[in-house]
């Protein structure tokens, strides 16, 4: 608790500057998580997701632009700006625009209640964990818009693929989420990382003090990849079924988005998982004797160190599982959904109540 | 209900496996795969690391008793054009011109010591055609035709597959040509003159030897 006061210190300063009546400071706090998808997404996102999955198979990887192909993201965005923007005829217009628009949106406005270390987040809400679940939800309504509005039917299975498997997966992934905040007794996301900062480092986490909490952790990991589509829940998508899945008509700049939609909400997922289970911006490092690890490895930059390490970490997860594990098939996926996870979230839900009244 | 368990059981085990695998990948990529061929007896036991050749930097050697492109070493040619008769294709077009006596220092001799009696305006190779199968090769008498160990030889025009090993230029294979008409002429000439004065014509059975070492090879090739 010796972060409470120094706490959200810096985006309260932010958004107190104005210029005029212009609130050029909640421009910023909002423009720094956009440029951190921006960047993460172009470097981790495209370029680690490329060159890991070519060292999980023995290949190199891209490798001919510039020095190991580290400009072949760069490479890769100037050709799809040039791209032409095409919109079919017969593809109902609106939708087909508002599509990607809606689903960057919506991995985008998770990121306002993700605290980036202690002294930033965006909006820090008491709700904030709710927040963050609903958001989730607010992309479905992009990939159904998007892939109804191609008129294809590749993109429409997809699309209905997606809808069923998100819908469904969101209730294990809420109960697991609900599990950690019966743990933390609060939805606000700052409290989460404030309750598991400790002068042990990862003693105090959720997932090492607490006898139930890797249940709910690995229901979380699981349905998290399948609710931002990634491998083995990758069937709205499905490349050798559905062509490309709910984005098959689109190219340029707004596939660019979905990829973009994609890689933010990987990280926010991600981030979510860690900040409930792992921590957050808690520095992991324990104060040994003398040596106060703990305590020097904290404070508002290490916390923001310390949390995008902690959600590049299971980004990496997620892409170890995408390159080992084939794709489930439909029922399969809900089978692992309705009979397997739901079950196993209300088990844990039931078991971390009991652990939180006796322990 | 036990099957569900083990279901599950299974799935986790099998998922520990399997990222346990893709994990030793992922850490073997900082090595490369040993380049044992197919023959080596440890080829079954590299299996970790990167695999990728990147191929116009790095190559497998090509084995030294693969068969690719021709090559014509000319001047160890004596244009007997062997080859050009044993090829099943037709992929090799000779030209020669009889080297006339006083020349026979010029054309020189063959790295055997062979005297190269014929001039080769034109000897060429149409690659495009070639079939590798190599059997010009096996005919050769001097060994000059070979082939070469370069694998990689793609054009974007097809004409540029032709490959050209002749060792005269058009103007210099006319002025051999014009020295051995006159060479004849003054044969000819000699010979008429050597008629004229009641002695047996000698030398003309030019035609005559030719048809002669066209079996030969053929019979080698069946001794072999």
């Amino acid at each position: 608790m010796s972060q409470s006061p120094s706490l959200n210190t810096w985006s309260e300063a932010l958004s107190g500057f104005y210029i005029g009546w212009l609130p050029l400071g909640l421009l910023i706090v909002a423009a720094i998580p956009l440029v951190f998808i921006a960047l993460y997404a172009l470097t981790y996102g495209v370029y680690g997701e490329r060159k890991i999955s070519a060292f999980m198979q023995d290949r190199l990887g891209p490798m001919e632009v510039g020095p190991w192909g580290l400009l072949q993201t760069l490479a890769d965005i100037l050709k799809l700006l040039q791209k032409e923007d095409i919109v079919p005829t017969v593809a109902d217009k609106f939708l087909f625009v508002i599509g990607p628009v809606i689903m960057f949106v919506g991995s985008f406005m998770a990121f306002a209640v993700l605290p980036f270390g202690p002294a930033f987040i965006g909006a820090d809400l008491n709700v904030g964990l709710f927040y963050a679940i609903g958001i989730v939800a607010f992309e479905v309504v992009g990939i159904l818009a998007s892939g109804w509005g191609s008129n294809n039917k590749w993109a429409l299975y997809g699309a209905i693929r997606s809808v069923a498997q998100i819908v469904s997966y969101e209730i294990p992934a809420s109960i697991a989420l609900l599990c950690g905040a019966m743990m933390a007794g609060s939805l606000s996301m700052q409290q989460f990382s404030v309750m598991q900062a400790g002068p042990y480092g990862f003693i105090h986490y959720y997932l090492f003090s607490n006898p139930i909490a890797w249940l709910p952790f690995i229901i979380y990991l699981i349905s998290s990849l399948a609710e931002t589509n990634r491998a083995p829940f990758d069937i709205p998508e499905a490349e050798s079924e559905l062509v490309a899945g709910f984005f098959t008509e689109y190219s340029g700049m707004k596939f660019a988005m979905f990829f973009l939609a994609e890689y933010g909400s990987m990280f926010m997922v991600s981030a979510i998982l860690s900040i409930v289970f792992l921590g957050g911006w808690a520095s992991p490092l324990p104060n040994v004797g003398g040596l106060a690890l703990n305590d020097l490895t904290s404070g508002p930059a290490w916390g923001a160190f310390w949390i995008i390490m902690k959600g590049f970490f299971f980004i990496f997860v997620q892409m170890w599982l995408r390159w080992t594990l084939p794709r489930l098939r439909v029922d399969q996926l809900m089978y692992l959904c309705w009979k397997v996870l739901t079950p196993f979230s209300f088990i844990a839900f039931v078991l971390t109540a009991v652990w939180e009244i006796y322990k | 209900m036990s099957e569900y368990f083990s279901n599950i059981k299974t799935g986790a085990t099998t998922i520990a496996t399997g990222m346990a695998i893709t994990l030793r990948h992922f850490f073997n990529a900082v090595k490369r795969k040993g380049d044992a061929g197919i023959d080596d007896p440890d080829y079954f036991k590299q299996v970790d690391g990167l695999c990728t050749l990147q191929y116009p930097k790095e190559a497998v050697p090509t084995p030294t008793i693969g068969r690719y492109r021709l090559y014509n070493d000319i001047d160890d040619c004596i244009g007997c054009c062997q080859c050009e008769r044993a090829c099943p294709v037709e992929c090799i077009t000779i030209e020669t011109i009889k080297v006339t006596n006083d020349d026979l220092a010029a054309c020189g001799k063959t790295s055997g010591g062979q005297q190269k009696r014929f001039w080769l305006p034109v000897f060429d190779i149409d690659v495009a055609k070639c079939m590798t199968c190599g059997i010009c090769v096996s005919v050769c008498p001097t060994d000059c035709l070979v082939h070469s160990p370069v694998a990689d030889f793609s054009e974007f025009d097809v004409r540029n597959m032709v490959y050209h090993y002749g060792n005269l230029t058009r103007i210099e294979a006319e002025a051999k040509k014009r020295k051995l008409q006159e060479e004849k002429a003054a044969k000819e000439k000699a010979a008429a003159e050597a008629a004229a004065r009641g002695e047996a014509p000698a030398a003309k059975p030019a035609p005559k030897p030719k048809p002669a070492p066209a079996p030969k090879p053929e019979s080698d090739q069946a001794g072999e």
